[in-house]
């Protein structure tokens, strides 16, 4: 055998190890939940009761799903202004500056910042500043943790859209500067348009990794076992209640978390699929 | 380089051949400051190794029903339907009491007296606000402000919960048909943290909280705790006297019993055991007859005195010598292959 096949069958036995252990989490997930599909079938995803006390026990994950939606695209809402502002700033206006290189890097810096500094920062300093300007009188809620994950997912938002808004070829923004074009014009007239599917993309990404986080949102969201009914209101997400109550679940309890944990895998695979859609439909 | 690994294997082969035995177990993380302690004196002791994994009281009970630990630990006694599901008979060996104590958050009050009808109101939802008129007509001398409450409880599943609910249920019969009683319930009002840390903090850091935490953990912390009207209808202060008194009631033989609400006079009303869990026998899974001594000699070293100072010196309160008693009664009664482990 060449050193290139044995590369081959290496990489080979890699990929298909990774296939393996997917397909094996797919596998135990929906397992572990075949309890609680028995129990509760389609009525699961439309329930929004959770509770646990023995005898009574009834679980649905309609209000962990609203919690997690609510909290994620509101992250998405805020960081979206954010995200386009910062791209633009490193890789259109002050593109290849000392200046957007600072940028850039402090952006990238806030990826790698562990979700546990998120939730302290956000628990010591985010929360009661938003209770000392009166906007609600304890200061956990979907508000709060859209908030900090906002600014979370905007690092994983700005880097794929700087990438492509850097692609978008020089002949076509000297063509359109020579028709006499002004800099905003280039910008939603040339650059949009052709980088728009990596944009998008990016924001779709974001908002995936808005969907799982789960430290900095248990810290902040207040962890209450409630459709939230405003901004301000308290709730519950999807990866927190998992994380706050897996220890000590047993049961038809567990069967009900782990099949959350289903779901939410489920509905992460499917944005991460629109975002692969979208990338290679408009590219 | 080489003599170096020799010598590495050398000692790794006569460390082994010191511990004859190690033990493991896993379980309620409530007691895993007491546990820590208590095992490395132990281990310093004797030579034998204990390992303790603080992964919940679910999780002992899971890894003793796989049999792949030597001892679980639970704050929550199983039920006899529980009991039926084990595998094979198992006993419970009480080893401290613990308490879940009322932490507050007024501004510029240290102490306060609740009876449990208040309580229950508060934690329901019924009393919205500290300036409530049945507050202040328990508490004359404090001067509530005008301020909202705000509910902290526990998110995660836990048996400091358990055993709050427990206690909420014996006294209110609203409460027990509304919410009961478990590790979570279904919360009508406030917010949920994250373990005692994360209630405490919450409490801390919000102005007109209430919430419950484990007493071990306010005792560490010096967090102000409200005085409870108990059975007798005393109020009384949690402290490491006052849930060692709750143990002073009747107790049946095999320990199970939650002692909140206990009728003791001096008895803090939201006080209970914690235990480890073994099996009735200890031939399972290929142990030897030295694994079950040894397992049986840790659970007498736990019941002696000497884990009973380091159980209050790391702020739990110690068992009764009644229930000290009992416990070993029931070590006793604990066999390998049909005989006795010990007499």
């Amino acid at each position: 055998m060449n050193s290139d096949k044995i590369l081959k069958n290496i990489l080979f036995i890699a990929s298909l190890l990774i296939l393996l252990i997917s397909g094996a989490m797919v596998f135990s997930l929906v397992r572990g939940s075949m309890t609680s599909i028995h129990e509760f079938g389609w009525k699961f995803l439309f329930s929004s009761e959770w509770n646990p006390t023995k005898g009574e026990e009834e679980y649905g994950a309609l209000l962990f799903i609203a919690g997690t939606l609510f909290t994620s695209v509101l992250a998405l809402v805020i960081a979206l202004p954010l995200a386009f502002s910062t791209s633009l700033f490193v890789a259109e206006y002050f593109r290849n500056t000392r200046m957007a290189s600072i940028v850039s890097t402090l952006v990238d810096l806030l990826a790698g910042i562990p979700s546990i500094i998120y939730g302290l920062w956000g628990f010591y300093i985010l929360r009661p500043f938003i209770v000392s300007i009166g906007l609600t009188p304890q200061g956990y809620g979907i508000f709060t943790s859209g908030l900090i994950l906002a600014i979370m997912i905007v690092p994983y938002a700005t880097s794929l859209s700087n990438t492509t808004i850097m692609m978008v070829s020089n002949e076509l923004k000297e063509a359109a500067y020579s028709l006499g074009a002004t800099r905003l014009e280039v910008i939603w007239n040339v650059i949009l348009p052709n980088a728009r599917s990596g944009i998008t993309a990016s924001y779709v990404l974001a908002f995936g990794r808005a969907l799982g986080e789960t430290l900095a949102v248990t810290m902040l969201i207040g962890n209450a076992n409630i459709i939230p009914t405003g901004l301000f209101s308290t709730g519950n997400t999807m990866a927190s209640v998992i994380a706050n109550q897996f220890g000590e679940a047993s049961g038809l309890q567990l069967s009900a978390l782990i099949e959350i944990g289903l779901l939410l895998f489920v509905i992460t695979t499917i944005i991460n699929a629109v975002g692969k859609f979208i990338i290679k439909r408009f590219a | 380089m080489k003599k170096i690994g020799l010598f590495l294997a050398l000692a790794l082969i006569s460390t082994a051949a010191f511990c004859q035995t190690s033990l493991s177990g896993a379980g309620a993380t409530f007691p895993l400051p007491f546990y820590n302690m208590a095992f490395e004196q132990y281990t310093k002791a004797t030579g034998e190794k204990v390992t303790y994994g603080g992964i919940g009281s679910g999780g002992g009970i899971r890894s003793l029903s796989d049999k792949v630990v030597d001892f679980g630990a639970s704050d929550a006694f199983l039920s006899d339907k529980e009991l039926r599901e084990m595998p094979a008979p198992v006993v419970h060996i009480p080893t401290c009491s613990g308490a879940v104590v009322v932490a507050f958050n007024i501004p510029g009050v240290e102490a306060i007296k609740l009876t449990p009808a208040v309580l229950v109101d508060i934690f329901m939802g019924k009393i919205k606000n500290w300036d409530d008129a049945s507050l202040k007509r328990l508490n004359p001398s404090v001067k509530f402000p005008n301020l909202a409450i705000t509910v902290v409880y526990r998110s995660d599943g836990s048996g400091t919960t358990n055993m709050f609910t427990d206690y909420l249920t014996k006294v209110s019969k609203e409460w027990a048909t509304k919410l009961g009683a478990g590790k979570t319930v279904k919360w009508l009002t406030g917010i949920g943290a994250k373990g005692n840390p994360g209630v405490a903090g919450t409490i801390k850091e919000t102005k007109g909280a209430i919430g419950y935490v484990g007493s071990e953990y306010s005792f560490a912390q010096k967090i102000p705790t409200a005085y409870l009207q108990n059975k007798a209808g005393k109020f009384i202060r949690p402290s490491i006297a006052s849930i060692s008194a709750a143990g002073k009631s009747s107790i049946p033989a095999d320990t199970r019993i939650m002692l909140t609400n206990s009728d003791a006079a001096l008895a803090y009303p939201i006080s209970g055991f914690t235990w480890i869990l073994i099996y009735k026998d200890q031939d399972y899974a290929n142990r030897s007859l030295a694994q079950a001594q040894a397992t049986i000699k840790l659970m007498e070293y736990m019941l002696g005195p000497n884990a009973q100072k380091i159980a209050s010196s790391v702020n739990y309160a110690p068992l009764p010598a009644s229930v000290v008693k009992q416990a070993k009664a029931i070590l006793r009664s604990v066999t390998y292959k049909g005989k006795p482990v010990i007499k």
